[in-house]
């Protein structure tokens, strides 16, 4: 057996010391009709059969280093320096658990403390936690706490530039809680439609920025009108753009929450990612998930420890903030570690890159006969192109005669918008890439 | 010892990793759209590798020692489900690629589903939670969905024992229900009597964590499941302690309507300091339309014997919808796959057998010096109690950091907390005799420490990188961050 060590006579000489004649003798307690069921199961592999074995299945799969990828909308291609992978997988990171025992946790806890401190500095906002499962549930987290702070309202006012799938996340955790959620029941919103439907019962408003097509709106309008109603403001955002977009925090948001994927984690088909959640102090006690602290040991040394934990599940049970346990720890250590290898000036360049290449296919795609880019507002990194023929069968042809994976059909999504894409272009597609791209368009007109 | 901060390293204008010139013609930027200024250390790539290599020596892991803490399974992370997931083919693919590019994905995430419910016994499982308590929230949701939908809407409670883990209540709440805490009796099981007085028609359904947090198995268990069902309720199974069912008995033979699963605990996907996590969940029949999803499913039979299926994803009909965007956490059925191939079905029953032999083991070594207040046959782990009757001033605490010294991390402490002065240990089946009796001795000589010198416990830990750390002044001063707080232009 691979990875369990005992010998026959290890197990017998155990079983001396317990008491009992069998392993079977410890199981005495399982009511006997059901104890050890047949299973329909497999025989064990030898580690070099299970490598193979997934690595047909691996084969199988059409990955992004192997095609020209434009697809983002939530979950980005880009670069993730060798030393964030290398780092993650030191045993003392990846096997340690929660740091509940601060003495021999503070390389967590320190990293921890530094992730929020730059989470901070990215959205320009006072305080974040130690992560929360993915930016869908940490926008649903920023629900709660608009709930549990402005006593008794029962409204949200959803953007329909939210991720969709972060608004379906939304209406699952609060199917209980006795909810109304408007504003997303149209297929694109200025702020001034959003606004109309805020009133004395809206608790939180949520915008995206920039939004699920890739556009920037006017954030601190909303924040003002939300404001004027005592409504708080949530931002989901990314952090990638923030290395050159004015953070959230500059237009008064209230939370800012967001899947930080982009920061060195693989696409690896959708998780694990890492939800961020940052807000202002006075609501340090409302804030769900996990909080690292600085304080002194009793020699009077500097470390760190979980703080406010009365706050969670494990302390206050069914008062608990939130339910949330254990949260996405090494992928906010990933993302850490990311941060510091490109710095101040490396992630502003690695914004420009992809501001730069999104505009210059946009540009390329406006000029193929049939399809248009909507510039109706500024974008950053993906823009949506009205196509002359369904997305479906768009993709379908830039696969099979050229491998490339195109944008995203948003037609699923939003029903009115038939025949759109969704083009997602980062740092990682090359000027050849766009330029293939675009000459398979011209051919599917 | 200390490491300074990463804000104090480094030098303004010093570059880390760079990045090409852009390749294309610039686009013009609209000026006030652009942030003045990141707040982001300016290090070298060699600082940054040492500043988190130093880190990292700061902390303990499975790697380095035994690490038996209670109720959260932490067994060796083999480094084979590390490289698997890192494969290109799953670690490169987008979550929105057309289902034809990325078969080998689905098809995995469809054995993972089929070998879960074959190892719970249910007839269906999604993998969209992200951890535990968000397969326990799912899990809620679903069991009330089922009620609204058959017209019942009078039921709002959930029965939780007093021996469950805070997620339970806090999950409850969460769901927008009420949480009635059930008493355990003397031996450690749901007090029926209790259990019977709590049961009527309000009741949504029973949460019962089977071992119970005690690491014993419910002597009354088909009691329990039959009492709660007859009042019309459901029963979920927690599975944070599975590692001591598999192949040893089938929740859902038992009755259990749903369970989750923790990849990271009985899955051996490694804890990562914190996370990720992953926590399907596993139901019965009547709860398949409402499972969270979508889920993978079989879109196209094959067309002939050689042929493979398609696979698809597919929404359950009544599905409580989705609780994560995209398919759930991935990368951690990669990993949990290739731990179920390399035991295959019989090994994994091994896997809870060696578990539980290694925690009754542990047990009978130490059971004459700490107070084993459940003392009889135990599951995959137990609880004693970290205090002593000539020793008063002896607390679980101070046990807990004078096994520090010795090299182990402590167990779970404080918890489950019908238990005075808890320590909760569960060795996990990947430890040898060797290591199990080593961290026995050293819970020997500490009994004797505790009267002997018992400074050196109130002292502890005496070796790691810091001492016992002022929880208190952390809660009250409040550094969150390294840097001041910004003042926002027009809040």
């Amino acid at each position: 057996m691979s990875y369990t060590p005992h010998t026959e006579q290890d197990v017998a000489s155990m079983l001396k010391i317990i008491g009992v004649k069998t392993v079977d003798d410890l199981f005495v307690d399982v009511p006997t009709k059901h104890r050890f069921p047949k299973l329909e199961l497999p025989e064990a592999l030898t580690q070099m059969e299970t490598m193979w074995e997934l690595e047909d299945l691996s084969s199988e799969n059409l990955p992004a280093g192997k095609t020209a990828m434009f697809l983002g909308a939530g979950a980005y291609n880009h670069y993730s320096p060798s030393i964030v992978n290398h780092l993650i997988l030191r045993g003392e990171f990846l096997t340690a658990y929660t740091p509940y025992q601060p003495e021999i946790s503070q390389g967590t806890l320190q990293a921890m403390f530094e992730y929020q401190s730059m989470i901070c500095a990215l959205t320009a906002m006072e305080v974040a936690n130690a992560s929360h499962y993915d930016g869908a549930t940490s926008l649903a987290e920023a629900v709660i706490l608009a709930l549990n702070t402005t006593s008794g309202r029962k409204k949200i006012v959803m953007c329909p530039g939210v991720h969709p799938e972060y608004r379906a996340v939304v209406r699952t955790y609060t199917q209980g809680m006795g909810v109304t959620i408007s504003g997303d029941d149209m297929d694109t919103a200025d702020p001034d439609t959003l606004i109309s439907h805020m009133d004395d019962q809206t608790a939180m408003v949520a915008i995206q920025y920039p939004n699920f097509l890739g556009q920037i709106m006017d954030v601190a309008k909303v924040v003002r009108a939300a404001h004027e109603k005592g409504a708080l403001v949530c931002v989901v955002t990314l952090p990638v753009p923030l290395g050159m977009l004015k953070p959230p925090g500059l237009f008064g948001a209230d939370i800012v929450v967001g899947e930080a994927q982009g920061l060195g984690i693989q696409l690896g088909y959708g998780g694990p990612y890492l939800g961020f959640f940052a807000t202002r102090e006075k609501f340090v006690r409302k804030m769900a998930g996990r909080l690292i602290g600085q304080t002194k040991d009793v020699h009077g040394e500097e470390g760190f420890v979980l703080t406010l934990a009365t706050r969670e599940q494990h302390i206050r049970r069914e008062k608990a903030t939130s339910n949330i346990c254990t949260n996405q720890g090494l992928m906010a250590l990933a993302a850490t570690i990311y941060l510091c290898a490109m710095g101040k000036h490396g992630l502003k360049r690695v914004a420009e890159l992809c501001y730069h290449k999104a505009h210059y296919a946009a540009d390329q795609i406006d000029a193929v006969k049939g399809f248009s880019v909507d510039r109706s507002k500024p974008f950053f990194m993906e823009f949506v192109v009205q196509c002359p023929r369904p997305v479906s069968e768009i993709n379908q042809y830039l696969m099979d005669m050229y491998g490339i994976v195109g944008g995203l059909d948003l037609a699923p999504f939003y029903s009115s918008r038939k025949n759109q894409m969704l083009v997602a272009v980062t740092e990682m597609n090359t000027r050849e890439e766009i330029d293939a791209l675009v000459d398979a368009l011209k051919e599917v007109v | 010892m200390k490491e300074p901060l990463i804000y104090d390293l480094g030098s303004p204008g010093r570059n880390g990793v760079l990045m090409p010139q852009p390749d294309v013609p610039l686009a013009k930027i609209p000026k006030d759209m652009m942030r003045d200024d990141l707040d982001l250390p300016e290090v070298s790539e060699i600082d940054v590798v040492r500043h988190f290599t130093r880190l990292s020596q700061l902390n303990y892991g499975i790697d380095k020692g035994f690490y038996p803490l209670g109720s959260c399974t932490m067994k060796y992370n083999p480094r084979l489900n590390e490289d698997m997931a890192r494969l290109p083919g799953f670690a490169a693919i987008h979550p929105y690629q057309n289902t034809e590019t990325v078969q080998g994905a689905l098809e995995l995430m469809f054995h993972v589903q089929e070998w879960l419910a074959e190892l719970g016994g249910f007839a269906g499982v999604s993998l969209q939670p992200a951890a535990g308590a968000h397969g326990e929230f799912s899990g809620i949701l679903m069991m009330r969905a089922y009620h609204l939908d058959r017209g019942d809407t009078k039921r709002t409670k959930i029965l939780i024992p007093d021996s469950a883990h805070g997620t339970n209540p806090a999950s409850t709440t969460m769901s927008g229900l009420q949480a009635v805490e059930i008493p355990s009796d003397a031996r450690g099981n749901v007090d029926l009597d209790k259990l019977k007085a709590a049961c009527d028609d309000t009741v949504v359904g029973l949460m019962i964590t089977n071992p119970n947090t005690l690491g014993l198995f419910e002597e009354h268990i088909l009691e329990v499941v039959k009492l709660v069902h007859d009042c019309g309720g459901l029963v979920y199974g927690d599975g944070a302690n599975f590692n001591a069912l598999m192949g040893i008995v089938r929740p859902g033979d038992l009755g259990f309507d749903v369970m989750h699963y923790n990849l990271h605990k009985t899955f051996s996907t490694p804890h990562g300091g914190g996370g990720p996590g992953s926590g399907p969940v596993g139901v019965a029949e009547r709860l398949l339309p409402f499972l969270p999803g979508p889920i993978v499913g079989v879109v196209q039979e094959p067309q002939s014997e050689d042929d493979m299926p398609d696979f698809g994803f597919v929404m359950p009909e009544k599905s409580i919808g989705r609780v994560k965007a995209f398919h759930g956490n991935f990368g951690m059925f990669v990993r949990a796959y290739a731990y179920m191939l390399v035991y295959g079905g019989e090994g994994l029953r091994r896997v809870s057998e060696m578990a539980v032999l290694n925690a009754n083991y542990i047990r009978a070594r130490i059971r004459g010096v700490y107070p084993v207040p459940h003392d009889r046959i135990n599951m995959h782990e137990f609880v004693c109690e970290g205090r002593f009757a000539d020793a008063p001033d002896i607390h679980a605490l101070d046990i807990a950091k004078r096994l520090m010294d010795y090299s182990f991390h402590p167990p779970t402490n404080y918890f489950p907390l019908i238990v005075h002065e808890a320590l909760m240990i569960e060795p996990t089946e990947t430890e040898s005799k060797e290591t199990l009796d080593s961290f026995a001795e050293a819970m020997l000589a500490i009994a004797r420490e505790a009267h002997e010198q018992p400074s050196l416990l109130k002292e502890a830990p005496h070796t790691a990188p810091i001492g016992r750390l002022d929880e208190v002044l952390a809660a009250k001063q409040l550094a969150l961050c390294c840097r001041p707080i910004p003042i926002p232009e027009n809040a």
